[in-house]
């Protein structure tokens, strides 16, 4: 399968920005996950991002706490959720990247959690909890292991750790685009612009923008303003767990469409504009 | 009077590392946003602790507002209750932290990290609180200096611990309720990073105990570091010597390492903390962290951490809300590896025999936190040969516990 960074140069060759939808494993529950991949996969998304459920989910919002708590609950644990991504990952044209918090890699030990998510297909994995002052372990093994590591830049950030960590993160750099948890935002901060471009002047690495992005006119906005990737998360798991799980599975469906038709190649959509204006 | 010896302290200069570390334990693992925070807060700790004129007026707070020195109290019907026969036994001295402004030792850290704030130049302040006198703490050191004050508990601690919900209300702080996990104090805590996460560049957050990233534990305990300095100047003022076993409860751990801290040293005095064991060790119901936990990673911290084989973080218990907690502070789990400290628990049923007691024999209401502490004395006088002295660190008051007492009793003694 192919890696977090082909998939972006691959990307990258046909100025195609990449679309990363969110969602967490186990909620409702994980034959649905599996559903869910499957139709993100079939319907435009690029590269997923799949959260394993945390009893203390610093970096999330409401929405995401709430999934992983509800997944928790009906005992949904990392071994299931692995053993799902195995059976469905082979039907997967979209690479998947894991987002867990710190203390269950530490518990079952760095290196046999890499060997473990490697070989049910994983591709990239994100520790929101883990700066990249504490990730060398981590970092170093992932490479060995061929799972790709990725960092995330907050706004917050100074130009010299922006540096560190576009130098160190693997796969692409990971830019928060808000000072929060994650979780819907009516709008994108406006120093998410300034950032890209800082950004890519110190680093040849692809950028990929998350956190509180919901819906397409913000994905086209991140996109213009240069973004190598888009990530949304709670509006998806929000949806996903509105309704019976087939519903939910409609909603992210459509979502999923809007979306990629949102963060299309700019050269796409300008000649669409023009034919569209030339008609009427 | 015991004047105040000067902040700077020759223990244990060497911890934590440039990394925030205490051996393997400690460090920062918090989310990227944090991070430049994290950096600007130990920078302004480094420039102001030893300032003149930040810890001149630090010193004027402590003494006029909150009441330092407190008082080493030598308890003498405790020490009869537990004398053998021939007279000899544990000579027994209560370090009087509940008798600080607000009735407990919360306030040395608290009044401090407002005061680094201020200088900080930011004006909302925000806490978590288990008991609630981590939350009253703040939220007086904030009335003091006109802050806003947003306090952070859990919304079962809020029903156990109403009458600190009040205080808090009282002297204009708001008081958010946490519903996630089981409402108590580590709910609490992940709710108050959240907000920290999100509004980090105007606020400046209080952690209560020695937990927490780098630099929290430092930072909080030598902010109630002056706990052991005080008791230093006064057991050679009393007996011209060391005291020779230090007694604390342990949750986070911010009592007992305020008092351990000068004598960390001192190899001749024992250190012995009492974690919390609920209905008992071998149940699920206890917040015994260093007793049987697993090392991990919970609120930025490494530490010893009560979790299940999954790595999820499991929910604690204690009767006190104040220890209530399923980590630690990382310098306690690393004073417990390094065998400098000794770490021991009592159960619910033992800290109320014990809150009972210390009220009837000494006129003092322990919070039952505290009163975990002075259950362990049951244990440990019997082992002791002499008469060696202990300091307990009566680390708070328990008016806020009469109505848990009084429910326990109503369930218990019918």
């Amino acid at each position: 399968m192919t890696s977090i960074s082909q998939c972006f140069q691959t990307l990258r060759s046909r100025q195609q920005c990449a679309f990363i939808p969110f969602i967490t494993a186990g909620d409702p529950d994980l034959e649905t996950t599996a559903e869910a991949l499957r139709i993100l996969d079939r319907n435009g998304a690029d590269m997923i991002e799949l959260g394993v459920p945390y009893s203390d989910p610093l970096a999330d919002g409401p929405v995401i706490q709430a999934a992983a708590t509800r997944a928790l609950a009906k005992g949904v644990n990392l071994k299931q959720v692995l053993e799902m991504i195995e059976s469905v990952s082979p039907d997967l044209q979209a690479p998947i990247i894991l987002f867990t918090y710190y203390n269950p890699i530490l518990n079952l030990g760095i290196k046999p959690f890499l060997k473990q998510i490697s070989q049910v297909g994983v591709r990239g994995l994100i520790v929101p909890d883990l700066p990249v002052d504490e990730s060398t372990e981590l970092l170093e093994t992932a490479a060995s292991i061929g799972v790709e590591v990725i960092l995330l830049v907050a706004p917050t950030s100074s130009k010299e750790r922006i540096e560190m960590i576009a130098q160190k993160s693997q796969g692409f750099i990971y830019l928060v685009s808000v000072t929060g948890v994650t979780g819907v935002r009516s709008q994108v901060q406006g120093r998410v612009k300034n950032l890209l471009e800082q950004m890519h002047q110190m680093t040849d690495k692809p950028i990929g923008v998350g956190f509180g992005i919901s819906d397409s006119q913000q994905a086209r906005q991140i996109t213009d303003w240069g973004a190598d990737g888009v990530i949304v998360g709670s509006a998806f798991v929000k949806r996903l767990a509105q309704g019976t799980p087939s519903n939910g599975l409609q909603a992210i469906e459509s979502l999923c469409r809007e979306l990629k038709e949102g963060i299309a190649p700019l050269e796409e959509k300008r000649e669409k504009t023009i034919t569209q204006i030339s008609y009427t | 009077m015991v004047s105040t010896p000067d902040i700077q302290t020759s223990t244990s200069k060497s911890r934590p590392d440039s990394m925030g570390r205490y051996g393997k334990f400690g460090g920062k693992y918090v989310p990227e946003t944090l991070m430049p925070a994290l950096a600007e807060l130990e920078t302004a700790f480094k420039q102001y602790r030893n300032e003149p004129s930040f810890q001149a007026e630090l010193q004027d707070l402590l003494r006029d507002y909150v009441g330092r020195p407190s008082p080493l109290y030598f308890a003498e019907r405790l020490t009869t209750h537990y004398a053998r026969p021939d007279g000899s036994g544990a000579q027994i001295y209560f370090k009087r932290e509940d008798l600080n402004h607000t009735g407990a030792h919360k306030i040395n850290n608290a009044i401090a990290q407002v005061l680094l704030a201020k200088r900080m130049g930011k004006q909302r302040i925000i806490a978590e609180t288990g008991a609630g006198q981590h939350g009253v703490a703040t939220a007086t050191a904030c009335a003091r200096f006109g802050l806003e004050c947003v306090v952070y508990m859990g919304i079962h601690d809020m029903e156990r611990q109403s009458l600190n919900v009040f205080r808090m209300k009282l002297m204009g702080a708001t008081v958010a309720p946490v519903e996630a996990g089981t409402g108590t104090l580590k709910d609490a805590t992940s709710e108050a990073i959240r907000d920290w996460v999100t509004n980090v560049e105007n606020t400046h957050y209080i952690l209560g105990s020695v937990a927490g990233p780098h630099p929290y534990p430092q930072l909080v305990r030598d902010f109630h570091a002056i706990i052991g300095r005080e008791t230093r100047a006064q057991a050679e003022e009393k007996w011209s010597g060391l005291p020779d076993i230090l007694l604390a409860c342990i949750g986070g751990g911010s009592n007992a390492i305020g008092l351990f801290h000068e004598f960390i040293n001192e190899s001749a005095v024992r250190l012995i903390g009492v974690e919390a064991a609920g209905e008992g060790i071998e149940t699920e119901k206890h917040a015994a962290t260093l007793t049987k936990g697993r090392v991990g990673v919970l609120h930025g911290a490494m530490s010893y951490l009560l979790q299940s084989d999954e790595g999820q973080v499991i929910e604690a218990h204690s009767i006190s809300a104040g220890l209530d907690y399923p980590g630690v502070g990382p310098e306690h789990s690393y004073l417990k590896d390094s065998g400098r400290a000794e770490y021991y628990s009592v159960t619910d049923k033992q800290a109320l025999e014990a809150f009972e007691r210390v009220s009837k024999l000494e006129g003092i209401i322990p919070a039952l936190e505290t009163a975990h502490a002075f259950a362990y004395l049951e244990t440990l006088c019997p082992q002791l040969e002499g008469s060696p002295r202990i300091v307990i660190n009566c680390s708070g008051r328990g008016d806020k516990d009469v109505q848990t007492v009084a429910k326990f009793w109503e369930r218990t003694k019918g």
